[in-house]
C-alpha cells in the first residue's frame, strides 16, 4: 500500500510555479497504473442474505464466470462464513476476487446473534491487517489485502419493507464495510411495487440511522453518473446464467410462461447499473473507503482499547517510541508485580505449614513429656514398693536377729546345743502330753457328774 | 490462501480499474521530494531548473550555492507545478555549505539527520491513533553532485555515499559535464563505477520488468552510469531551434543532446518513468529499515538489537509483549511447580520424622510400661515370697513361742511337782 493511497491535504507554504515546456511527470499517473497492473489487483465482496436468495447467482452473473457454489440447507444451527478465492483476469487487468457467502443466514429460529459471525468476520480481517502493520518487520506492498470492500445486503422481495433482521444487521454493519442493499429477486415484483418498496426502504434505512455506501460525488468525471444512480438505490437484482434466445441474440435470462426476464436489460431490473457500479466505475473507490474509512475506524477503537493515546495528559504529543516504552515499562511491572504475589503466596504457605508442623511437633514433645512423667510416677511407685519390701525385709531381718538373739541357748539354731534341744523336744512333748491327759481327767470328771 | 484460475465468459467490466486508478491518483495530485547534494558552483540549482523548466531559483529565491555558510544547512522549498491536469507538490531539498568548508568531516550528519528526521515525522504519523492526512515529506531522491575531475572519487564522495546509501536512493552525477570530452567522461565514468563497486555502494538500480523492449533500454541506461549532465537556464537558437545551452566560442553545448550529455536520459528517467518506483523504493525499503530498527530498539528496551540478535524479529513490539507475556507466564508455571514440589518434598519428609518420632515414642512407653510391668511382677513375687517367709516365720515363732511356754508352765509345773 503506497503512502499515496492515503487522501492529502494541499499544502500551505509552496508557491506555485509555471513550467516553460513540457517537464514529463503527467506521465506520474501512468507510471502508477503500470505498476498497479504489475502487481495486479484484489477485491473482496461480502454478500449476506437469507438461504436460496440467489447470493450465488448473481455472482456469477456478475463476474460471468462459474463459481463453486454449494447449495446449503435451510437446517444450519449457526450462521457461517464461507470465503472462496479466485483470480480472474480481464485484458491485461488480474484481479484477485474473494467472494464470502453467508450460508444459513435467517433460517435459525432466533436470530439475534446472526449478524455476529459477520461482524466478527470482518473484523477478523481488520485485525489480520492491523496486525501486519504493527509488525517491526512488515511486508505491506505486498500483503493480501482481505478486508471487505463491499457487502451486498439482499433483500427479500417482499415488496412491502425492510424485515427486522435486515435492519438490525445492516446497522451493525454500516461502521465496519460499504453496504450495498440489492433487492434480490426482483422479477417477481412489479414495476410499481418496485418503485414504493425502494421508496420504503430508503426512508426505513434512513429514520434507522443506516449508513449505506454512496457512490462518491467529488471527482467531476464521475460525479453525474453517480448522483443518478444514487437515486436508483437500492438496485433491483435479476441473476442468471442460462441464456435464452431473444431476437437473434443469446442473452442471460429466465424464462417464463409469460414471458423473458433479461438480466441485461435495463426496463426489466438494474442488473446493469449494480454492474456499472460496483465494478467499473467505483471498484477502486470501494477498496479506498474500506481502507481510509472503515479500517481507520477500527484501527483507532483498537488502539485505543489497548490503551494508546496521542496526547499525554498534558495534552503533549506522544511519539510512538515514548508509548511503546510506557507501555513496556507497564509491561515489565506487571510480570514483577506477579512473580513477587506468587513467591510472597509460596512463602505465606510455607510460612502456614512450618507452624503446623510445628504445632504438631510440640504436641508430640508435650506427649512424650506426659509418657515420661507417668512413667516417672510409676517408677516412683515402684520404687517406694521397693523401699517398703526393702524395709519389711530389714525389718523382718532385724527382728529375725533379735528374735535370735533373745532366745536362750539352744533355742538358736545352733548346732552346739543340738542335744540340749533334742532334750527340751522331748520335754516339751511330755508337757503336752500330761496337758493332754489332764484335759482328758477334766473332761471325765465333768462327764461323771 | 487458496484461489483458483477462472475464465470469464463474457463482459465482466474491472478492466476499467485502471482507468479508476488514474482516476483518483490525478484527484489526489503528486508529491515528491528530491535533495541535491555537491559542492558549491557545481550548476545544481541551474540543474533543477533545466530539470523541471522553470526558475525555481531565482535571483528571489536563490540557490544553495549562492547562500554562503559556514556550515552544512539542510533547507528545502517547496513548489507547486501543473502539467496535462496533473498536479505535483515538488520539494527541492538543498545543502548548502556541503562540502565547501576546509575540514569536511561530518559534513554529511545533518543530511543524515535530516533525512532520519523526515522518517521520524512519517513514522509518528503514521504510528498516531487518529490518523488522518499522512503528508509524505520523506526524501525520495538524492542527486550526488560528482565534481568532473576526471580522474576518480573523492574521499568525500565515497564517505557520503557510503552513509547515505542504505537512507535514500543515491543517483551519483558528473556535474559539469561539459567540461570533460567524450573519452575522458567515459574513463571517468568506468573510473568512478569501478569505485563504486569497490566500496559496495548501493546507488539507486532500476528494477526489472517483465517487459523485454523495457528491459534492454534499462540496460542501456546502465552502462552510461553515473550519467553526466549540463544544465542550463538560457535559451540559444542553435540551427534555427531555440534550445537550451552553453554559449562557448567554440560552440554550443546543448543540453537536450544526448550526444553531448547524458540530461535527457536523467530527466527521462527521474520525472518521466521512474518517479514513482523512487517513491515506492523509499517507502518500501529505506523507510522500512529506519521503521524496524527504530521499533527493535524500543522493543529491546535500548539494548542495540542487531548486536544481541542476527535477525529483526517480524513480530509488532506488542505482538512481542504479548509472546514475551505468555513465555514469563510458561516459566512463572514451572517455577511454581518447582517450589510446590520442593515443598511437598520438605513436608512429607518432616511429616515421615514425626511419624517416626511418634511410632518411636510409643514404642519406648511399650517397652517401658513392659519393662515396668515385669519389674511389678518381680517385686509382687518378691514381697509374696516374703511375705510367705515372714508368715512362716512368724507362725514358727508362735510355735517357738508356745512350746517356750508350754515347756515353762511345765518346768513351773515340775517345780510345783504337778507332773507326775
Amino acid at each position: 500500500m503506497a503512502s499515496s493511497d492515503v487522501a492529502r491535504q494541499p499544502d500551505k507554504g509552496a508557491r506555485p510555479l509555471s513550467l516553460a515546456g513540457h517537464v514529463g511527470f503527467d506521465s506520474l499517473p501512468d507510471q502508477l497504473v503500470n505498476k498497479s497492473i504489475t502487481q495486479g489487483f484484489c477485491f473482496n465482496i461480502l454478500c449476506i442474505g437469507e438461504t436460496g436468495i440467489g447470493k450465488s447467482t448473481l455472482m456469477d452473473t456478475l463476474f460471468n464466470t462459474n463459481f463453486e457454489n454449494f447449495e446449503s440447507s435451510h437446517f444450519e444451527p449457526q450462521v457461517k462464513l464461507r470465503a472462496q478465492t479466485y483470480d480472474l483476469q480481464e485484458s491485461n487487468v488480474r484481479l484477485r476476487l474473494t467472494v464470502v457467502n453467508t450460508v444459513g443466514f435467517g433460517d435459525q429460529m432466533n436470530k439475534q446473534e446472526s449478524y455476529q459471525p459477520v461482524v466478527d468476520y470482518i473484523d477478523k480481517q481488520f485485525e489480520t491487517y492491523l496486525q501486519e502493520e504493527l509488525k517491526i518487520k512488515r511486508s505491506l506492498h505486498n500483503y493480501h489485502d482481505s478486508r471487505v470492500h463491499a457487502c451486498l445486503y439482499f433483500i427479500s422481495p417482499s415488496g412491502h419493507s425492510l424485515k427486522s433482521l435486515d435492519l438490525v444487521t445492516m446497522k451493525k454493519l454500516d461502521s465496519k464495510v460499504n453496504i450495498i442493499p440489492v433487492i434480490a429477486k426482483a422479477d417477481t415484483i412489479s414495476k410499481s411495487e418496485l418503485h414504493k418498496f425502494k421508496i420504503k426502504i430508503m426512508s426505513e434505512l434512513v429514520s434507522n440511522g443506516v449508513q449505506i455506501y454512496q457512490f462518491p460525488l467529488d471527482d467531476e468525471t464521475v460525479a453525474k453518473v453517480n448522483t443518478t444512480m444514487n437515486g436508483h438505490l437500492p438496485f433491483a437484482v435479476v441473476g442468471s446464467t442460462e441464456e435464452v434466445c431473444v431476437g437473434n441474440k443469446m442473452v442471460k435470462a429466465r424464462q417464463y410462461p409469460w414471458g423473458v426476464v433479461q438480466v441485461e436489460n435495463e426496463h426489466h431490473c438494474d442488473f446493469v447499473k449494480l454492474r456499472e457500479m460496483l465494478i467499473c466505475v467505483n471498484m477502486e473507490d470501494l477498496r479506498e473507503q474500506t481502507h481510509t474509512r472503515h479500517y481507520e475506524l477500527y484501527r483507532r477503537c483498537k488502539l485505543e482499547e489497548m490503551g494508546f493515546k496521542d496526547t499525554d495528559p498534558e495534552c503533549k504529543p506522544v511519539s510512538l517510541q515514548q508509548t511503546y516504552e510506557a507501555k513496556r515499562q507497564e509491561f515489565l511491572a506487571e510480570l514483577q508485580k506477579r512473580e513477587d504475589e506468587m513467591r510472597q503466596v509460596f512463602v505465606q504457605r510455607v510460612k502456614e505449614k512450618e507452624a503446623e508442623l510445628k504445632e504438631a511437633e510440640r504436641e508430640l514433645q508435650g506427649r512424650f513429656e506426659q509418657l515420661k512423667r507417668l512413667h516417672a510416677d510409676e517408677k516412683a511407685a515402684l520404687e517406694e514398693k521397693k523401699r517398703l519390701l526393702d524395709n519389711d525385709l530389714t525389718s523382718f531381718g532385724n527382728r529375725r536377729t533379735a528374735a535370735a538373739l533373745l532366745q536362750p541357748p539352744g533355742f538358736t539354731v545352733n548346732g552346739k546345743k543340738d542335744k540340749d534341744r533334742k532334750k527340751w523336744v522331748e520335754l516339751s512333748c511330755l508337757y503336752l502330753m500330761a496337758q493332754y491327759t489332764q484335759a482328758l481327767m477334766a473332761n471325765f470328771k465333768l462327764f461323771l457328774s | 490462501v487458496l484461489q483458483q484460475q477462472k475464465n470469464l465468459d463474457g463482459y465482466v467490466g474491472f478492466a476499467s480499474l485502471p482507468n479508476q486508478v488514474y482516476r483518483k491518483s490525478v484527484k489526489r495530485g503528486f508529491e515528491f521530494t528530491l535533495m541535491v547534494v555537491g559542492e558549491s558552483g557545481l550548476g545544481k540549482s541551474t540543474l533543477i531548473n533545466s530539470l523541471f523548466l522553470t526558475d525555481l531559483y531565482s535571483t528571489e529565491y536563490p540557490g544553495p550555492s549562492h547562500r554562503i555558510k559556514k556550515t552544512v544547512q539542510v533547507e528545502q522549498s517547496k513548489v507547486l507545478i501543473k502539467e496535462g491536469g496533473v498536479q505535483l507538490l515538488l520539494t527541492i531539498v538543498d545543502t548548502p555549505g556541503f562540502g565547501d568548508a576546509v575540514d569536511n568531516s561530518n559534513c554529511w550528519q545533518p543530511i543524515i539527520d535530516h533525512i532520519d528526521s523526515k522518517f521520524e515525522d512519517y513514522l509518528n504519523s503514521e504510528s498516531r491513533v487518529n490518523r488522518r492526512q499522512m503528508p509524505d515529506s520523506r526524501i525520495h531522491c538524492c542527486l550526488y553532485f560528482i565534481a568532473p575531475s576526471g580522474h576518480g572519487l573523492k574521499p568525500l564522495d565515497i564517505e557520503f555515499m557510503k552513509r547515505l546509501h542504505e537512507k535514500v536512493n543515491v543517483i551519483p552525477l558528473i556535474a559539469k559535464a561539459d567540461t570533460l570530452t567524450p573519452e575522458e567522461c567515459q574513463q571517468f565514468k568506468k573510473q568512478i563505477m569501478r569505485e563504486i563497486q569497490e566500496h559496495k555502494i548501493k546507488i539507486y538500480e532500476f528494477p526489472e520488468t517483465d517487459d523485454e523492449e523495457e528491459n534492454r533500454l534499462v540496460k542501456k541506461i546502465k552502462d552510461k552510469l553515473p550519467l553526466a549532465v549540463v544544465g542550463s537556464n538560457t535559451i540559444i537558437e542553435v540551427n534555427g531551434k531555440r534550445v537550451r545551452g552553453r554559449q562557448y566560442p567554440w560552440g554550443v553545448a546543448e543540453v537536450e543532446n544526448s550526444d553531448h550529455c547524458d540530461f535527457t536520459i536523467l530527466r527521462d528517467m527521474l520525472i518521466r518513468t521512474h518517479m514513482q518506483d523512487l517513491k515506492d523504493v523509499t517507502n518500501n525499503v529505506h523507510y522500512e529499515n529506519y521503521r524496524s530498527r527504530k521499533l527493535a530498539a524500543v522493543t529491546y528496551n535500548g539494548v542495540d538489537n542487531n548486536k544481541a540478535k542476527g535477525q529483526l524479529s517480524t513480530k509488532s513490539p506488542l505482538a512481542q509483549m504479548e509472546e514475551e507475556r505468555r513465555e514469563h507466564v510458561a516459566k512463572m508455571k514451572k517455577m511454581e511447580m518447582e517450589m510446590e514440589q520442593v515443598f511437598e518434598m520438605k513436608v512429607k519428609e518432616k511429616v515421615q520424622k514425626l511419624k517416626d518420632s511418634e511410632a518411636e515414642l510409643q514404642r519406648r512407653h511399650e517397652q517401658m510400661k513392659k519393662n515396668l510391668e515385669a519389674q511389678h511382677k518381680e517385686l509382687e513375687e518378691k514381697r509374696r515370697v516374703f511375705e510367705d517367709e515372714r508368715s512362716n516365720w512368724e507362725l514358727q515363732q508362735r510355735l517357738e513361742q508356745q512350746k517356750m511356754e508350754a515347756s515353762r508352765t511345765l518346768e513351773k509345773n515340775k517345780k510345783k511337782g504337778k507332773i507326775f
